[in-house]
């Protein structure tokens, strides 16, 4: 496909990097010159300078011949015409990142009116995700698929754990609960491990389960951390809005503390009901005071990464039982950074990037079977949740009669809300959602998970 | 560096030559001459060495600016050398340097020969000489991009390295169509003018041959009187495919994606269009007493014209007995030179043109000190890097230009034979004046002076940079 991406900010190069690697012609706009100079000798895609409102503009990146448009530059206003002129100029489908919170109760008139098809809030989203973990403490990463009913949860294997030298097919028949163990990482390797896979202490898994049986996976492995009563929040940014007001009705109790006197005042009047602190979050005094050591979670959501790294580990040596949340927005030095001891890494441009993809591949086939969500569960590893057509190929066979790729998993099939964590005798069905975990790259249909 | 991955390219290149090959050989077949063995030998070798050098894709297939000149100097030096051996193993020039002058000469569309008889050569022979100038005109890594399946954004390395023009854009968003599309003009523009020069009663042995040196901008003919022996159309034919041919390529795909007007904007275009108009119109009036008719001095100006300026160097006249003036205005047309993103050589209209804006500005700027002016080119401002980029090209091709006339000197010419020598094979052109006049040729030269042509000639293709890299220390260290 064709696709224009606006503004060369993070996210728009992570997408021009992830879409072009699946294959489609990309073209950036950007105003400046230099940075889509350097993004183009990195990535193959073509520059072109200017304004992306600008009809001229957009006709010199072919927007005739496109058929999406991504406007990710840092505006929202900016973006909203963008996408209204590039949906009169050359009728693509057009995706807008808005951010602003004002705009988030009328996004749907927005996204009607403009006839965007898709509007992506990173800030947004990355809080519906924080308020996941909240949720369960221990874990490191969620994502649901089909509609929220199943789980993709990350956890890291604590010492003495009873998981700690357990194979993997053991799991269930020791803890007497129905999960499945999709992927594990070991050492900065990503592996997708089969029954005899020996689990260590440090290793972190994702695995796939239903809401109850997750719950009793937490409780039965011991891994489950305290239940989350008090947070702790560092820098007054839109993530850290969002974040509160999803938490203001939970009882979860909820202090901000932030710099900027302004941003304090316009906080409080939009959150009632959480504490808001002036101050220098970086200040140790500061941070005693308000209770670092006894709250149950503590988010650092500063817009600097170094900041936010340094401040969880300080808090992390003060606190060692809280759940640790930390916002990095430079996803450059992801291996050095999962080496730290940061707890849930959270980035809103991987985030929004993700969905986008989602959306693209869904876009592509829009016949045969339709990639309904995906998840980037580590580096180079995905999930993918697909809708089954009856040209699949793989409907009524038993998995275990399937020739399957390598490094790839059948990890929940939905039939009508009701989960089935698949093994070998399962068969997938027409109307069913399948969630596929796999290694490979670029998987855009499922027949593509057939040898 | 990535050594792997440079061997790999090459290993490409080779292969490449050796299927392009085919084409002399099928001529063999066709006109049953011996001079096939040559071929084969010449393309088994190839072949061969392909695989050698390189028999599998590297693992790591990262590629940056100094890969991207170091591959494209290599590649050109080595097609260049096993591209000589038919002519040197079968004899028809037995010395190794007089191989190499002429197929470099070929393969940089240069034109310059040091053959006294073309006529003595096989048929085989002519076409492959000919057929080097097609290969060289558009790029040979232009095609290996256009094939190799590798997919990075570093190919546009490669591309730039190769690529005549102060900057090089990309027509689409991934270089490998680029570098399809760029070849599909080529091959049709080519084909094009085949047609109508067979149509036109041209044998089509000599069509084949014309249309290949017209589209390289390269010059080789097949007779000994170059394009003289032709008939007026046939030359009119090739004057406009000569001028077609030094037009930037942007300009046909912007009439392929029907942006007409955009194409016809061009300002790169147009100018290059009025200096061959008032080029033209400047010497048919100084030559008019030399031809018959005005109209055959405007033929034949409009030839030459075309000829030098997109540094093809087809004759149809021996130019060298023209007034000064006319000669004068020739050498001046060889230093400027075709469009950038065309086939031809020289410094480039857009250089020119981008010089000279600068010049002016630079004045104003006495007189106004305070005064801001932006350099605009195609309606857009020029970036400093783009002009600091040129600068340092117009001082290199001097320095480059100063030591080359220097060495031939040597050679006991006249001056304006040494001089037009370099500038000739420097600018890619073929044919100078005097002693290296179009019925001359570069035969008498010192194996010294054919060497330091052979550098300039690649030098010249390839924009000077990545054969100067090639000699710096610098490139091959491997810290940093």
């Amino acid at each position: 496909m064709k696709i224009i991406i606006v503004g060369c900010g993070k996210v728009g190069v992570t997408l021009a990097e992830r879409l072009n690697a699946e294959g489609h012609d990309i073209t950036l706009i950007d105003k400046d010159a230099a940075m889509l100079r350097t993004v183009a000798d990195r990535i193959d895609v073509m520059g072109v300078e200017g304004n992306g409102v600008s009809f001229q503009v957009l006709a010199e990146a072919g927007i005739k011949q496109t058929d999406l448009l991504i406007a990710t530059s840092g505006s929202d206003e900016q973006n909203m015409l963008c996408c209204l002129m590039a949906h009169k100029a050359g009728n693509c489908h057009t995706i807008a990142r808005i951010r602003n919170p004002e705009y988030v109760k009328e996004i749907q008139f927005i996204r009607e009116e403009l006839n965007l098809s898709m509007v992506i809030n990173p800030e947004r989203e990355a809080a519906i995700e924080v308020s996941r973990l909240i949720k369960y403490p221990s874990a490191i990463k969620i994502d649901s698929f089909a509609k929220g009913r199943v789980d993709l949860m990350k956890l890291e294997i604590p010492e003495e754990s009873e998981l700690d030298g357990l194979k993997v097919f053991e799991v269930n028949t020791r803890l007497k609960c129905r999960i499945l163990i999709c992927i594990v990482e070991r050492a900065g390797e990503v592996l997708i491990p089969d029954g005899s896979f020996e689990l260590k202490a440090h290793d972190r898994l994702s695995f796939v389960a239903d809401h109850k049986q997750a719950q009793d996976f937490f409780k039965k492995a011991h891994v489950t951390g305290n239940a989350v009563r008090s947070i702790l929040l560092i820098g007054g940014g839109k993530m850290t809005y969002y974040v509160a007001k999803m938490l203001e009705d939970t009882g979860i109790s909820v202090k901000i503390i932030e710099r900027d006197f302004k941003t304090c005042q316009r906080l409080s009047e939009v959150l009632p009901k959480a504490m808001i602190i002036n101050g220098d979050g970086t200040d140790q005094q500061l941070l005693l005071d308000e209770g670092i050591e006894q709250c149950d979670a503590i988010a650092t959501f500063t817009g600097i990464d170094e900041e936010n790294i340094m401040l969880t580990l300080y808090a992390g040596s003060l606190n060692s039982k809280a759940k640790m949340l930390t916002k990095i927005n430079r996803i450059g030095f992801d291996n050095i950074i999962r080496t730290m001891n940061l707890g849930s890494v959270i980035n809103p441009q991987l985030i929004s990037a993700d969905r986008i993809i989602t959306y693209v591949r869904a876009m592509q086939n829009s016949v045969g079977s339709n990639i309904e969500t995906l998840f980037q569960v580590a580096k180079g590893a995905e999930a993918l949740e697909f809708k089954v057509g009856a040209d699949s190929g793989v409907t009524d066979v038993a998995l275990q009669e399937l020739e399957l790729k390598h490094n790839l998993l059948v990890a929940c099939i939905n039939r009508g809300g009701k989960i089935i964590i698949p093994n070998g005798q399962d068969m997938i069905r027409e109307g069913d959602t399948v969630v596929i975990v796999t290694t490979q790259q670029g998987l855009k249909d499922l027949r593509d998970i057939m040898r | 560096m990535n050594r792997k991955m440079i061997f790999y390219i090459l290993s490409w290149v080779l292969k490449i030559e050796a299927i392009l090959m085919i084409l002399p050989i099928i001529a063999a077949i066709i006109y049953k001459e011996h001079e096939i063995m040559y071929f084969l030998i010449s393309a088994g070798s190839c072949a061969l060495c392909g695989f050698l050098i390189s028999p599998r894709r590297p693992k790591d297939v990262r590629l940056y600016t100094r890969e991207g000149f170091v591959s494209v100097a290599l590649s050109w030096v080595l097609l260049s050398f096993f591209g000589c051996l038919p002519f040197y193993i079968s004899g028809q020039i037995p010395h190794l340097i007089d191989a190499l002058f002429e197929t470099v000469s070929g393969f940089t569309t240069t034109g310059a020969s040091i053959l006294s008889d073309v006529e003595s050569l096989s048929r085989c022979m002519l076409l492959w000489r000919s057929f080097t100038h097609w290969i060289g005109g558009m790029g040979i890594l232009v095609f290996v991009l256009a094939i190799l399946p590798t997919s990075g954004a570093e190919n546009i390395h490669i591309m730039r390295a190769e690529s005549p023009g102060p900057s090089v854009g990309k027509l689409v968003p991934k270089v490998r169509s680029t570098a399809k599309i760029l070849y599909c003009i080529y091959l049709v523009l080519t084909l094009v003018e085949f047609i109508l020069l067979a149509c036109g009663g041209m044998p089509v042995f000599d069509a084949i041959c014309i249309s290949f040196g017209t589209a390289g901008t390269g010059g080789f003919a097949v007779t000994n009187a170059g394009l003289g022996g032709y008939t007026v159309y046939q030359q009119s034919i090739a004057t406009i495919f000569m001028i077609l041919f030094g037009v930037n390529f942007n300009v046909y795909f912007l009439f392929y994606a029907r942006k007409p007007k955009d194409a016809l904007k061009s300002e790169e275009a147009r100018t290059y269009l009025l200096i061959i108009l008032a080029a033209t119109l400047l010497i048919t009036w100084n030559v008019r007493g030399y031809f018959a008719t005005l109209y055959e001095s405007f033929h034949h100006s409009a030839f030459q014209v075309a000829s030098i300026i997109t540094t093809t160097g087809f004759a149809t006249t021996d130019f060298d007995k023209w007034p000064s003036f006319s000669k004068a205005i020739l050498v001046l047309l060889m230093f400027i030179g075709a469009c950038a993103g065309s086939t031809g050589g020289g410094i480039k209209v857009s250089r020119i043109g981008i010089l000279f804006k600068t010049a002016v500005k630079e004045m104003a700027s006495m007189i106004h000190p305070n005064s801001v002016k932006i350099i605009k080119m195609e309606g857009k401002p020029v970036e400093h890097n783009v002009l600091r980029s040129i600068n340092t090209y117009l001082v290199t091709f001097l320095v480059l230009f100063v030591a080359s006339v220097l060495i031939v000197a040597f050679d006991r010419f006249d001056l304006e034979t040494t001089f037009t020598a370099v500038a000739a094979t420097f600018n890619n052109i073929g044919p100078g004046l005097s002693a290296v006049g179009p019925t001359r040729n570069f035969s008498e030269f010192t194996i010294l002076s054919k060497c330091v042509l052979i550098f300039d000639m690649l030098a010249g293709r390839l924009e000077l940079f990545p054969m100067i890299l090639l000699f710096s220390p610098r490139t091959w260290r491997k810290q940093l």
